[in-house]
């Protein structure tokens, strides 16, 4: 019985990429299995562990990122296809000690359970922000939809989302 | 949210604080089972059944281990020793070694170098199977005991067998009630669907002794059952229970996985790994049972019960599980709501060849609330009485016994219905939104924490211990384990509270059985009050020895000593202080090194026949919930424009994450209500006729989103209950439990439809939609005489159900006791060997 559908025959050792890319404003080189997805370059090859997976199959949003700004679904994207993009993760969202606001409203307003999708929701929620500085409640659900969260029924989430954008806009310090 | 406070915040508790554990979780680095990475670590891949019930007549598994990167390949036959998480049904093999009783079930697993090579090598294991008849569903399993699942139970493919008279119910219902309503209902599966997929990693340390670190909600139930599996003392075995990506019952019992990677560890000497794909995590189930229930309640003409009459049918799937709790906990808990002076109860749970159902948030209690929910609704309407009131008028007094001998506390249940038909307008908006809107009401109970063990002994149930050094540095260990509900924070909240310093400045270490006192679980609901006792206590005991010697250091009687914002000082004289790091070097100094432990053990309960044992609890929570619908008469599809809720929390300890129990279950109880369904399906006889998942991924398995949350009003309700921490029950299972109800009675409300079974899904919606225009009326003379256009179960099979367990109620002249205790005519799990034996319950109760 075919168990794991999104995982293909393993290449011969010589079927090995290699790609730069820039991760979290950071170029780096990485060599690894051609079959591979963005999510195992990311969690495997760099040890970025913080993109999770709920389903390897496109369909939680568990493991969003931003690829040249845009959230991908990194599961269902190859990593041979990365050369040269600029990825951004969760690992890349604080500024030094300091969270993004978006981290410390989910912290603050309950907008993190059990933290699983949390990562996927900053990410998706991220590039909300940047492309609409006061969403309403509508848009933030809206632009949330593909992101599954099986423990606060996303009210939280969409509170931290509003208080971030008011932080962000200036509104609030 | 509107809290109701009745208490005065303390310093942390009451108060909204940021959980102690958020910023790992927003930062991405709360490290998951899967995220841990060892070196020379192997993967491991775990073959499954294709077919759902047949006997192994050969394993080849020769081409496998020739294959590329395979270090070693494990069958059923490197796992002689049965495991289960109830000491009465271990019927689990980490492998199958004789037959396999699901599509899924694990037969083989392959470890190999990379995760590839081992799943690749999976399609070079030959395995002979030897087909056997499939059992689909409980009706299948009654009407064919010859072809049995397992070999023990109370024989055939009855798993357990329960009867339980407490009263005589026939005599109440022919005597006294002026009208008697009787209902069949339907419960369908689902499943937990937490975002992270279980995964383990087991390791040996330097020392040859072996760690499992695992996406785990019992770890302390694992250590135990890992170590008899293994063979191995279970000194020598740590278990690491990992932050868990969403739990809710699903990850509750020892897994097969967990111990095969214990065991490929064990003889490759290497790190092996293995996380499950989303359609492995379907078949590890282990989610709601698919009930069947007749209700039959006897009611005077005010709609007070007289008694009340339960059968329920579980479909337990392929293995035992939760399942002896799972069966008594679709009754037990009937009578802590309302007044119900006499009540029979029956239930069964089968096997069939599906993946095992369990515990799934509120355990075996969402299916019978549902029902008496539903029924309460229609014995509203026909006595023509306002749904709230009727249910106003009989709730259970508080400090009472109920028919089945459980101890109700606090109860604010009378406050909560106040609450939801307040604030939604309940009594003036009902009946006037218009065509095909509707409001619902329904309400529930649910224990915080479960009175007994899984398995007997008379140990604690939750540990803490305390350690402070000269640096003012508070560490608090224990066993519990968080699962996104906040344990950790309660845990750092509730010492901080007592020692008067932040929840931030405590140190935790928790669920690891190597570092932390045992605390059973997080399951039913018992963390916050079990092990908040156990925090105060320990607490309690550290602050006595800090008191001690900041009191002689200060000259202060140390009874005269507060503990607040970090600082030990004279209540008369505040300026008389010292920080509170200073005290506890004055604690150094005096008493030598700081420790302290805290434990709790739950009240014994009243109840002394067999069965008792599931059902007590030190406290109950109560929730009332009025949900409004909106219900579209051309497609059937139910939208859920607001739910009012209200919460009988005992006590707030953290607002922000007890409202975010609260929707979360709001959330999980509409997904119950209106989709969410673990559905088979048997392929056509050309593809091997086998039963199978109808939809084990994400997308096909359809749970809300964001889009289909409504507004949730939260109210709580605060009694203070003497036996929880600071006076706190439960929130995180009981507010999903008026849900699936409540939204059943506004879609009668809306539409005067009545759907008896969950999911509500559009297709049921119009079915009674088209009832009502072709005028069909209901086939029991009941339904054409109460003249209910119903979709629903329209029977229930004949079971063999067992001689009564005859149990006065109380105030009948009952001790507790069964009048005669009936033999046992089941069995119990375990493969020829020796049965453990326990010493006899002091409850006599069954194991729970």
């Amino acid at each position: 019985m075919k168990t794991r559908s999104a995982k293909r025959t393993r290449p011969a050792p010589a079927d090995r990429a290699r790609i730069a890319l820039t991760v979290n404003g950071e170029r780096r080189d990485v060599v690894f299995d051609t079959y591979k997805t963005l999510l195992e370059v990311l969690r495997e090859d760099l040890g970025l562990t913080g993109t999770k997976h709920g389903c390897e199959l496109g369909e939680c949003g568990a493991c969003a990122v931003l690829m040249d700004g845009h959230p991908v679904l990194s599961c269902l994207v190859l990593g041979v296809t990365c050369d040269g993009a600029d990825v951004t993760t969760i690992e890349g969202l604080a500024d030094g000690p300091d969270l993004h606001p978006l981290q410390a409203a989910l912290a603050d307003h309950g907008g993190a359970q059990c933290g699983y999708c949390t990562p996927g929701i900053v990410l998706t929620a991220k590039h909300l922000l940047e492309h609409t500085r006061r969403p309403t409640r509508e848009q933030i659900a809206e632009a949330l939809s593909g992101n599954l969260c099986r423990c606060t029924g996303y009210l939280q989430i969409i509170d931290a989302v509003e208080a971030a954008a008011k932080t962000m806009t200036g509104e609030v310090a | 949210m509107t809290a109701r406070l009745q208490v005065p915040p303390g310093r942390v508790i009451g108060r909204a604080r940021t959980r102690v554990d958020g910023r790992a979780k927003v930062t991405g680095q709360t490290l998951f089972a899967d995220d841990i990475v060892l070196p020379r670590m192997l993967y491991c891949r775990l073959l499954r059944s294709s077919v759902p019930h047949a006997t192994i007549a050969a394993i080849d598994t020769s081409a496998a281990e020739a294959a590329s990167g395979v270090r070693l390949v494990l069958t059923g036959q490197h796992f002689p020793i049965a495991y289960g998480i109830m000491p009465v049904s271990r019927d689990e093999h980490p492998l199958a070694r004789v037959k396999v009783r699901h599509v899924g079930d694990p037969v083989a697993a392959v470890v190999a170098t990379s995760e590839a090579e081992a799943q690749e090598a999976l399609a070079l294991i030959r395995v002979t199977y030897g087909p056997l008849r499939t059992i689909a569903d409980p009706e299948d399993a009654l009407a064919h005991p010859d072809e049995r699942i397992h070999d023990y139970g109370e024989g055939g493919n009855i798993h357990r067998l329960a009867h339980f008279a407490f009263g005589d119910v026939d005599a109440a219902l022919a005597a006294q009630a002026d009208r008697v309503f009787e209902d069949v209902f339907f419960y369908e599966g689902n499943t937990h669907l937490a975002l992270e997929q279980h995964a383990a990693v087991a390791a040996l340390d330097k020392d040859a002794r072996l760690t499992i670190w695992s996406s785990t909600q019992t770890p302390h139930y694992l250590h135990r059952e890992a170590a008899r599996a293994l063979e191995l003392p279970a000194h020598r075995l740590r278990v690491v229970a990992c932050p868990n990506g969403g739990g809710f019952g699903g990850k509750s019992d020892p897994f097969n996985h967990e111990i095969v990677v214990a065991k490929a560890a064990l003889l490759t000497g290497r790190p092996v790994k293995v996380t499950l794909t989303r359609e492995e995590v379907f078949y590890c189930h282990r989610g709601r049972h698919p009930t069947l229930m007749r209700l039959r309640t006897g009611v005077k003409r005010d709609g007070s019960i007289v008694a009340m009459d339960l059968e329920t049918l579980l479909d337990g799937g392929a293995y035992g599980s939760y399942g002896p709790a799972s069966t008594l906990y679709t009754g037990q808990l009937q009578t802590v709501t309302y007044r119900v002076p006499r009540y029979r109860f029956r239930a069964c749970r089968t096997f069939t060849n599906k993946p095992a159902c369990g515990p799934k948030r509120g355990h075996g209690t969402p299916q019978p609330r549902f029902a008496q929910e539903v029924q309460l609704d229609k014995i509203a309407v026909a006595l023509g009485r306002d749904p709230a009131d009727l249910r106003l008028q009989q709730i259970a007094p508080a400090d009472s016994l109920t028919a089945n001998w459980l101890r109700v506390g606090t109860i604010g249940l009378r406050e909560c219905i106040e609450a939801v038909v307040e604030r939604s307008g309940w009594r003036s908006r009902r009946g006037t939104l218009g065509a095909g809107r509707g409001l619902g009401l329904a309400c529930s109970s649910y224990l915080t924490g479960a009175g007994l063990p899984i398995y007997w002994n008379e140990m604690p149930h939750s540990g803490v211990q305390l350690q402070l050094d000269r640096s003012g540095r508070v560490t608090a260990f224990c066993g519990a384990t968080e699962i996104g509900q906040g344990s950790d924070d309660v845990l750092a909240a509730i010492v901080a509270e007592v020692l008067g310093i932040a929840s931030g400045d405590v140190r935790l270490v928790t669920g690891d059985t190597d570092l932390t006192p045992v605390d059973l679980g997080s399951y039913s609901s018992r963390v916050t009050l079990m092990m908040g006792n156990a925090a105060i206590q320990a607490a309690e005991r550290a602050k006595a020895l800090l008191a001690d010697a900041a009191g002689a250091k200060l000259g202060v009687p140390a009874e005269r000593l507060a503990f607040q914002d970090r600082r030990i000082f004279d209540v008369e004289n505040p300026d008389t202080g010292m920080d509170f790091a200073d005290a506890v070097v004055a604690a150094e100094v005096k008493h030598g090194t700081i420790g302290a432990s805290g434990s709790y053990t739950p009240p014994r309960s009243p109840g002394r026949y067999r069965g008792a044992g599931v059902g007590p609890s030190a406290a109950y929570s109560y929730t009332a919930a009025v949900v409004e619908v909106a219900v579209d008469p051309a497609t059937g599809r139910v939208r859920v424009p607001k739910v009012w809720i209200a919460h009988d929390i005992g006590r707030v300890l953290n607002p922000v994450l007890a409202r975010g129990q609260v929707e979360g279950s709001v959330y999980m109880g509409l997904g119950e209500a209106l989709m969410e369904e673990s559905a088979f399906r048997r392929l056509p006889a050309h593809l091997s006729g086998a039963l199978v998942h109808k939809m084990p991924s994400l997308l096909e398995y359809k749970s809300p989103t964001s889009l289909e949350m409504p507004e949730v009003e939260t109210t709580f309700i605060e009694t203070a209950d003497p036996n929880g921490p600071f006076g706190a029950k439960e929130v995180g299972q009981g507010p999903l439990l008026p849900i699936m109800p409540a939204v059943a009675n506004a879609v009668f409300d809306a539409v005067g439809v009545r759907v008896d079974e969950v999911p509500i899904t559009p297709e049921k919606v119009l079915r009674g939609l088209e009832k009502m225009k072709t005028g069909e009326r209901g086939r029991t003379g009941e339904e054409r005489e109460r003249g209910e256009i119903r979709v629903g179960p329209t029977r229930f099979p004949d079971v063999p159900w067992p001689e009564a367990l005859l149990v006065p109620p109380p105030w009948e002249g009952g001790d507790g006791r069964a009048v005669h205790e009936t033999r046992r005519t089941g069995t119990t799990a375990g493969e020829g060997g020796p049965r453990t034996s326990h010493p006899a319950p002091r409850t006599s109760g069954a194991p729970q």
